[in-house]
């Protein structure tokens, strides 16, 4: 069977998988790492998203060796090792960006890509197409994308532009 | 899902070999391949990731976009050269999906694929584009042929796709509003091929061309000059999301928009 070796939440592992293994499922099932979700089989929900070598991946859409290498960070691997949470956690906390919390791992990491890669600031219309890949069914939203805004300024360490407010 | 065996090969020789094997299957981004494969709609016995062939990375010249293969829709879409030379492209990519799509699908697969409501098709057909494989280079009016069907040979390997810059151009597409494929979408363009303006979404053979609407903007280029000109709804598709008769309704408005936006 092949052998998937890579750095999850910056602990390498070395595991035997199938080739069918997914990611998420070498991350649930053979890490433990049950933070990462699974809403879907269509690839549409974005409850499995986790970051792949620094951007935003569906893990139920990737294979666990296509993964071979790769630097993985999970919900798991956000806050400090104090527990204190990472500003997206507090974020989402402080907003009320959630309830039954399902979506909410695939919303967080979706969350930090998306305010990494825009240093110019975003808009809320960029938030919102920026989640387009990521579902939730109790929260209409609204307080998902006030939770990211809020956290554009602790992330980069200044106000967000006004231009982009 | 059922197992197969996986190989990533280091150079397109070496996977053009293993996809000579029966039943093997190229992987690239896998967004359309693993949900195919989760269905147990496919049973490759070899799967060959073309991840290590080196076929990422964008080329812009004054006559024309080179994108390789395993470009993902992401870095597409986020290219500034790409974005100067040939805007509607990039704009195509940063619609595709969202953004852990993008992050993982690529080019080459989307044109391999050749799904009916796929984007890029249209962009390829619309601006004249020539697809580049292991062997030969293919022009776009022959590459598609078909729902899901295309030129390519068993085992032949997409490497690049060469678009040539066109004097203005522009695509619109009214979304799936779950999957955000395009339940109708339009790619107009005035380039080195003439007006040309590719349908995707609508057709139930793929992606084609509306004669109708090129002769009326080769005389003249405007959203005004498709006013009037109807669609007929044979051969359109019909299913939950929209009936022939409203995607043939689309195209018409779907078009006049794209006109109007490549200005
Ligand atoms: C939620 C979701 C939304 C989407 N929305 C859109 C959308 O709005 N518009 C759109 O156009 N697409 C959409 N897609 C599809 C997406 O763009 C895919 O990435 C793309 O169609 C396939 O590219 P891939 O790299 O993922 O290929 P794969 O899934 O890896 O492969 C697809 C097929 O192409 C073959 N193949 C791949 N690369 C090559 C190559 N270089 N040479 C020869 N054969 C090859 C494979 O063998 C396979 O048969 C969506 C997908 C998802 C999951
Ligand atoms: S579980 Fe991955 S997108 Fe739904
Ligand atoms: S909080 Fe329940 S699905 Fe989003």
């Amino acid at each position: 069977m092949p052998q998937v070796t890579l750095t999850v939440n910056g602990k390498s592992a070395s595991v035997e998988v199938e080739a069918r293994t997914l990611l998420v499922e070498l991350l649930r099932e053979k890490l433990a790492l049950t933070g990462t979700h699974v809403g879907c089989d269509t690839s549409q929900c974005g409850a499995c998203v986790v970051d792949v070598d620094g951007v935003s991946v569906k893990s139920c859409t990737m294979l666990a060796v296509q993964a071979d290498g790769a630097k993985v960070t999970t919900i798991e691997g956000l806050a400090a090792a104090d527990g204190t949470l990472h500003p997206m956690q507090e974020m989402f906390r402080e907003h009320h960006a959630l309830q039954c919390g399902f979506c909410t791992p695939g919303m967080v990491m979706s969350a930090i890509d998306l305010v990494k890669s825009h240093p110019e600031g975003l808009t809320e219309a960029e938030i919102r197409h920026g989640l387009e890949g990521n579902l939730c069914r109790c929260t209409g939203y609204h307080n998902i994308v006030k939770a990211i805004a809020a956290a554009w300024p602790l992330m980069h360490g200044k106000a967000m532009p006004a231009a982009a407010e | 899902m059922y197992d197969f065996a996986y190989q990533k090969p280091s150079s397109v020789a070496d996977a053009v070999k293993a996809l000579g094997a029966e039943d093997a299957k190229a992987l690239a981004g896998g967004q359309t391949f693993i949900p195919v494969l989760k269905q147990r709609l496919n049973k490759p016995s070899v799967v060959v990731d073309l991840a290590r062939l080196g076929l990422a990375g964008i080329k812009v010249t004054g006559e024309a976009v080179v994108i390789g293969a395993m470009t993902t829709h992401g870095a597409v879409a986020a290219s500034a050269e790409i974005r100067r030379a040939i805007p509607a492209l990039a704009n195509l990519a940063s619609m595709i999906g969202d953004e852990a799509v993008r992050h993982r699908g690529t080019i080459g697969g989307s044109l391999a694929n050749n799904d009916p409501s796929a984007c890029y098709p249209s962009a390829a057909l619309a601006l004249g584009a020539t697809i580049t494989t292991d062997r030969r280079a293919i022009k776009a009016d022959d590459f598609f042929q078909g729902m899901f069907t295309t030129a390519l040979e068993p085992g032949e390997i997409i490497t690049s796709v060469s678009f040539p810059v066109p004097a203005k151009a522009a695509y619109m597409k009214f979304k799936n509003p779950a999957s955000r494929y395009a339940m109708v979408g339009v790619f107009v363009a005035k380039g080195p091929a003439g007006v040309r303006v590719a349908i995707t979404g609508a057709g139930q053979g793929g992606v084609f061309r509306h004669a109708a609407f090129e002769t009326a903007l080769s005389a003249n280029w405007s959203a005004d000059a498709l006013a009037g000109i109807a669609t007929p709804a044979d051969g359109l598709n019909s299913d939950i999301h929209a009936s022939a008769e409203y995607r043939a309704h689309l195209i018409g408005v779907m078009a006049r928009r794209a006109v109007a936006a490549a200005g």
